[in-house]
C-alpha cells in the first residue's frame, strides 16, 4: 500500500520517516557515548547499526528501547516524541544479546510474559502464544526452562518473547552473536523471511559487517559516538564516505597523497606512498595540493607481471607474503616506499603452470572506477 | 606441591580431624553415664532426659527460638531492600553514607555494637519512654541490625551476577517497576533470600554477646544459659543440648545437599 | 508584538513542564525502598555510636541509669551547664592496662590469623585438586560446623583440653608427659579457639581463589622450567593473593573483638579488649569507661579496616 513503487522509502523526497532521531547527546559523566546523532529510520526498514565496542551503537539502542535517558535531543516514533514515555509504555520490544530469558520460566510462560502485563484475555494468550511457538517451530520446547535449550532455540524463544506483543518496533542487540557460524548464516535469512512477513521495522545493532550486509536494508555505520555514513550495504562498500567507514567495512588499501589536478569529472593525485600517479573517476570538492586518500579494495587490484600500458594507477612491487584460502588467494606486496599492498586474486583454475610465488615483483593496477578519493 | 601429592592429602586429614574431633568427643560423652565428665561410665541417656526436664533451658530455648525467627524474617525483608538499594538504585545523595551503614555491622565487634544499642534503648526510654525495660523486642531489633547486613551482602552479591538485562527485559514487555520487581527479580534470587533467612536465623540463635547486652531479666536466651552454666566448667547437659542441635544442623545440610543433588540429576 | 507574547508563553510553559517534570521524577517508590533499611539503619546503628560518644564523656554514678548527665540546668542561676569530662580518656590513656589490652588484642588476632592461613591454604588447595562431587561433599564438611552453635564448639574445646581432658590423657598414654599440662586457661587454648571457629572463613574464600584458578598456569610455568616448588610460589601463591587476604580479614576482624573465647578458654590474665569492655561493663558496671573503650576501639581499630575493605573493593573495581 505504501510503497506502490519499488523506489525505496528513505530515496522518495517527502516520504515520513516512522523514527526520527534528532540531535542526541548522551554523556555518561565526562565520557560522551553519543555525539548529537541524527537519523531517520523509515517503516519496513531493516536497519543495522555497525560500529564496534564503545561506538554508541548499544546506548543508541538502548535509548530507543527507553533505558537510557539522552542528555539532549529527541526522539520521535510515529510522530510521537519518547521523552516522557517509559520503557513499559512504548510500543517498541527489543531482543537482547543475552537473551535475558527469565530462567525461572518455561518457555510458554516467557512468551506468554508481555500479554500478561498488557491484561490480555487467558484464552487468547494461550491462542497467540501457540502460535507464536508454531511459526518459531519450537512447539516441543514450549514446558521446558531456559537452560534446557540450546543456544538456537533460546534465541528463538527470544525472538518469539519480543515479537509477541506486535511491536511496532523491535530492537535486536547482536541477535547472532551468540550463535555458531552455521547456524548464524542460517538464522539471519530467517530473521530477514520472518521481517518481511510481519512487516515490523527492525534496528538491529551488531559489530558484525557480515551479519549487518545480509541483513540489512540500510547500515549506519557509528565510531566514537557519531554516525558517519547511512547507505545501503553495497554503498557502504563500494562507495566508503570516510577513512573510518572505509577501513571499517571490509579491508581495502589506502594511498595518502595530494591533488594535482581537480575537475569535474576526474581527480589526479600524486602519491609518494604508491610510487604513482593515481586517477578517480569522480569529483571531488577540494583545494589544489590537499592532501588526501585514495582507497582501493584488495579485489579490484589487478596483477601482471609484464607492465600494463597506464600512465595512472599503476604500482610495482615485491610479494612478500601469499596465502592460500581455497577460494581466493591473498598476496602481500611490498611497494618500493615501503607501504604493502593487499591483493586477493580468485583461484580460477586448479592448477596454475606458473603460479606467483614469495618474491616475485609485480605490477598492480586497478580501472580509473574502483577507487575512491577520501577527505577525512 | 602438586594438588596430589602425599603432604596435601596429609595436612588436609589432619585439618578434618582438627574440626570434628572436639565435636566428636562432645557427642560421645553425651551419652556418658558418670557424672564425671571425663571419666567414663558407660552408655546412657540420663542427660537428655535432665536436659528436657530442666525448665531454664527450655524456656530460654523457647525466647531464642522466637527471637531468631522473628529477627530472621525482618533481617529477611530490610536486608533485600538494602541489597536492592546497593546494587540497583543507581546514585542518589547519600549512598556512600548508606552503603557503609549497611556492611558496617558485619566487621563491628559484637561487644560495640552490644553495648551501642543498650545506651541506645536507655536513652530513648529516658527520652520518649520507649522502649520500656529491656526484653524480646530490643533483642530483636538488636540482632536484626547486625542479621540484616548479612542478608543484604547475600542479595547483593546474587543481584551482582543477575544480568541486568534480564529486569530491562521484562521492563521492555511491559512490567512497571514494582511488578518487574515481585514478578521477575524476587523470583531468581529467592535462593539467595531462604540463605539468607537461615544465616540470620543460625545468627540470631547463636548470639551471645549482643543479647547480653540488650535483654532484660527473664528473657534469658540460650546461649546466656549455657554460657552462664559452662563459664566455669563442663556439664553434661550442655554435652546433650549440643548433641541434638549438631544433629539437627547435619540433617538440614544433608537434606539440603540431597535435594540439590537430586535437582542435578534432573537436568 | 503578538509573536513575542507567543515566545514568552511558550518558554513559561516549557518551565513549568520543566518543573512537573522534576516532581515526577521523584519516584515515591524508589524513595521509600531506599529510605526504610536507611532510616533503620541511621536510628539503630548510627545513632548509637553517638549516644556511646556522648556517655563516654559523663561519669559513672550509683543512679539508674549509672552515670551523669551531661547537661544540668541550673535553676538558681538560670544557666544551663554542659560538663564534659574527659577524664575517661585520660585514664584510658595513663593507666597502661588499656593499651596492653588494645595491644594483645592485635597480637592474638594476628598470630591466630597466621595459624589459620597455615591450616587452611593446605586444606582448600586440597579441596579445589578434587573432581566436583568430591569438592561439595568435603566444601560441606567445612562449612557444617560454622551452621552449629559457635559457643558450643568453642566449648567442645573446653573438655577437649582440661586437665583430665582427652588430649593430655592422650599424651600421658603415648608416654610423652608424666604430668598432665595445663592447656585450658592458657594463651595457647585461646589461639586454638580462635583457630577452630574461623577456619572456615579463610578456607572459604582461599577455595574461591583456589578454584578458578587456571591449571594450565601451572602447568606452563612447570613447561617453562620451573620446578613444582618455584611453580608454587611464583604462580600459585601470587595468584591467591586477592583470597589470602580476604580470608585473613575475615579470621583477623572478629578475633580482635573477641569476648567469647577468651572468656572460656584464656587464663585470667589473657587480656583482649572486648574481655576489658564487657568487664568494665558487667563487674564493675562502669558505663561511662566501657564507652570510652568502645570509642577508642572504634577509632583505631574498627575505622583502619573499613578504610582497608573500602580501598581493596574500590581496587577492584
Amino acid at each position: 500500500m505504501i510503497q506502490e513503487s519499488n523506489t525505496p522509502l528513505w530515496k522518495l523526497d517527502g516520504a515520513k520517516p516512522f523514527i526520527q532521531i534528532k540531535n542526541i547527546t548522551k554523556k555518561f559523566g565526562e565520557f560522551t557515548a553519543v555525539d548529537n546523532v541524527s537519523l531517520d529510520i523509515y517503516e519496513n526498514e531493516l536497519f543495522c547499526l555497525l560500529g564496534g565496542s564503545g561506538s554508541g551503537k548499544s546506548t543508541l539502542l538502548r535509548m530507543l528501547a527507553g533505558f537510557e535517558t539522552p542528555t539532549s535531543g529527541q526522539i520521535l516514533i510515529d510522530g510521537v516524541d519518547m521523552a516522557d514515555i517509559d520503557p513499559w509504555d512504548r510500543p517498541i520490544n527489543m531482543m537482547f544479546q543475552s537473551y535475558a530469558l527469565f530462567p525461572h520460566m518455561t518457555v510458554f510462560k516467557n512468551i506468554a510474559f508481555g500479554l500478561k502485563r498488557d491484561k490480555v484475555p487467558k484464552k487468547e494468550i494461550t491462542e497467540r502464544v501457540n502460535a507464536m511457538l508454531k511459526m518459531m517451530q519450537i512447539e516441543e520446547f514450549a514446558n521446558r526452562k531456559p537452560e534446557q535449550l540450546s543456544g538456537g532455540q533460546r534465541q528463538r524463544v527470544a525472538l518469539a518473547r519480543a515479537l509477541i506483543k506486535r511491536p511496532k518496533l523491535l530492537l535486536l542487540d547482536e541477535p547472532l552473536g551468540a550463535l555458531d557460524k552455521k547456524l548464524r548464516e542460517e538464522t539471519q535469512f530467517e530473521l530477514v523471511n520472518i521481517q518481511d512477513e510481519l512487516g515490523v521495522t527492525f534496528v538491529v545493532v551488531t559489530h558484525d559487517q557480515e551479519e549487518a550486509m545480509t541483513l540489512a536494508t540500510r547500515i549506519g555505520v557509528m565510531g566514537n559516538g557519531v554516525i558517519s555514513q547511512v547507505d545501503e550495504p553495497r554503498d557502504v562498500y563500494e562507495y566508503p564516505r570516510s577513512r573510518f567507514v572505509a577501513e571499517f567495512v571490509g579491508t581495502i588499501n589506502i594511498f595518502e597523497g595530494r591533488v594535482i589536478d581537480a575537475q569535474t569529472d576526474y581527480v589526479k593525485i600524486a602519491s609518494k606512498e604508491a610510487c604513482s600517479k593515481l586517477f578517480v573517476n569522480h569529483s571531488i570538492n577540494c583545494a589544489p595540493k590537499q592532501k588526501v586518500a585514495v582507497a582501493v579494495r584488495p579485489e579490484k587490484i589487478k596483477v601482471s607481471r609484464k607492465k600494463p600500458d597506464l600512465a595512472y594507477n599503476c604500482l610495482y612491487g615485491k610479494i612478500i607474503d601469499l596465502a592460500y584460502m581455497g577460494n581466493l588467494s591473498i598476496f602481500r606486496v611490498k611497494l618500493e616506499s615501503g607501504k604493502i599492498v593487499r591483493v586477493t586474486l580468485p583461484n580460477l583454475v586448479r592448477e596454475n603452470q606458473n603460479p606467483l610465488t614469495w618474491d616475485d615483483m609485480i605490477y598492480l593496477s586497478w580501472d580509473n572506477d574502483s577507487s575512491v578519493v577520501l577527505i577525512s | 606441591m602438586t594438588r596430589d601429592s602425599r603432604f596435601l592429602k596429609f595436612s588436609a586429614i589432619l585439618g578434618f580431624i582438627f574440626l570434628y574431633a572436639p565435636i566428636i568427643s562432645l557427642i560421645v560423652y553425651s551419652f556418658n553415664k558418670s557424672k564425671l565428665v571425663t571419666v567414663w561410665g558407660g552408655w546412657s541417656i540420663k542427660w537428655y532426659v535432665e536436659l528436657f526436664n530442666n525448665q531454664q533451658i527450655i524456656d530460654a530455648a523457647m525466647v531464642s527460638l522466637k527471637v531468631a525467627f522473628i529477627t530472621a524474617t525482618l533481617s529477611v525483608i530490610l536486608g533485600v531492600l538494602a541489597g536492592y538499594v546497593l546494587s540497583r538504585m543507581g546514585r542518589f545523595p547519600g549512598k556512600m553514607v548508606v552503603s557503609g551503614w549497611i556492611t558496617a555491622p558485619l566487621i563491628m565487634p559484637e561487644v560495640i555494637t552490644g553495648l551501642s544499642l543498650l545506651l541506645l534503648f536507655v536513652s530513648m526510654e529516658k527520652l520518649l519512654g520507649w522502649p520500656s525495660g529491656r526484653g524480646i523486642t530490643t533483642v530483636i531489633i538488636a540482632h536484626t541490625t547486625f542479621c540484616m547486613a548479612y542478608v543484604a551482602v547475600i542479595v547483593q552479591s546474587r543481584l551482582a551476577q543477575l544480568d541486568d538485562s534480564l529486569e530491562e527485559a521484562a521492563m521492555d514487555l511491559g512490567a512497571k517497576p514494582h511488578s518487574l520487581f515481585f514478578l521477575v527479580t524476587l523470583p531468581i534470587i529467592s535462593p539467595a533470600i531462604i540463605s539468607g533467612w537461615l544465616l540470620a536465623f543460625t545468627l540470631s540463635l547463636d548470639d551471645l554477646v549482643i543479647a547480653s547486652f540488650v535483654s532484660g531479666p527473664g528473657n534469658s536466651t540460650l546461649p546466656m544459659v549455657i554460657f552462664s552454666k559452662i563459664r566455669f566448667g563442663v556439664s553434661p547437659e550442655v554435652n546433650a543440648l549440643a548433641t541434638i542441635m549438631i544433629l539437627i544442623v547435619a540433617i538440614g545440610v544433608i537434606a539440603a545437599m540431597w535435594q540439590m543433588r537430586k535437582k542435578e540429576n534432573v537436568l | 508584538m503578538s509573536n513575542v507574547t507567543g515566545t514568552f508563553w511558550l518558554g513559561h510553559y516549557n518551565t513549568i513542564r520543566t518543573k512537573f517534570n522534576l516532581l515526577k521524577s521523584i519516584r515515591w517508590g524508589r524513595l521509600s525502598v531506599i529510605s526504610i533499611p536507611s532510616v533503620w539503619l541511621a536510628i539503630f546503628f548510627f545513632i548509637p555510636f553517638l549516644v556511646v560518644f556522648k556517655i563516654s564523656l559523663a561519669e559513672p554514678a550509683i543512679a539508674v541509669p549509672p552515670y551523669t548527665d551531661l547537661f544540668v540546668w541550673d535553676a538558681d542561676n538560670a544557666i544551663a551547664e554542659i560538663k564534659l569530662k574527659f577524664g575517661n580518656y585520660l585514664y584510658l590513656w595513663e593507666d597502661s592496662f588499656y593499651l596492653d589490652a588494645y595491644l594483645s588484642s592485635v597480637k592474638i588476632a594476628a598470630v591466630s590469623t597466621f595459624f589459620t592461613l597455615l591450616i587452611g591454604f593446605p586444606m582448600a588447595y586440597y579441596i579445589a585438586g578434587k573432581k566436583s562431587s568430591t569438592r561439595t561433599l568435603l566444601l560441606t564438611l567445612v562449612i557444617l560446623p560454622f551452621w552449629t552453635s559457635f559457643l558450643l564448639r568453642v566449648y567442645a574445646w573446653m573438655g577437649f583440653l582440661k586437665k583430665n581432658g582427652i588430649v593430655n590423657e592422650f599424651l600421658q598414654a603415648i608416654g610423652l608427659i608424666d604430668q598432665p599440662l595445663q592447656l585450658l586457661q592458657t594463651d595457647f587454648a585461646v589461639y586454638i579457639g580462635i583457630v577452630y571457629t574461623y577456619l572456615p572463613f579463610m578456607i572459604l574464600p582461599l577455595y574461591t581463589t583456589l578454584e578458578k584458578l587456571d591449571g594450565s598456569l601451572i602447568e606452563a610455568a612447570k613447561d617453562l622450567g620451573a620446578s613444582p616448588v618455584k611453580a608454587f610460589f611464583l604462580v600459585t601463591l601470587p595468584m591467591c593473593m586477592p583470597g589470602i587476604f580476604a580470608g585473613c580479614l575475615l579470621v583477623f576482624i572478629p578475633a580482635v573483638g573477641e569476648f567469647v573465647i577468651p572468656a572460656l578458654l584464656g587464663a585470667s590474665d589473657t587480656l583482649m579488649i572486648g574481655r576489658v569492655l564487657w568487664d568494665e561493663f558487667f563487674q564493675n558496671r562502669d558505663w561511662p569507661m566501657a564507652s570510652a573503650v568502645a570509642t577508642v576501639m572504634l577509632i583505631i581499630l574498627v575505622v583502619p579496616i573499613m578504610f582497608l575493605r573500602t580501598g581493596k573493593n574500590e581496587e577492584k573495581q
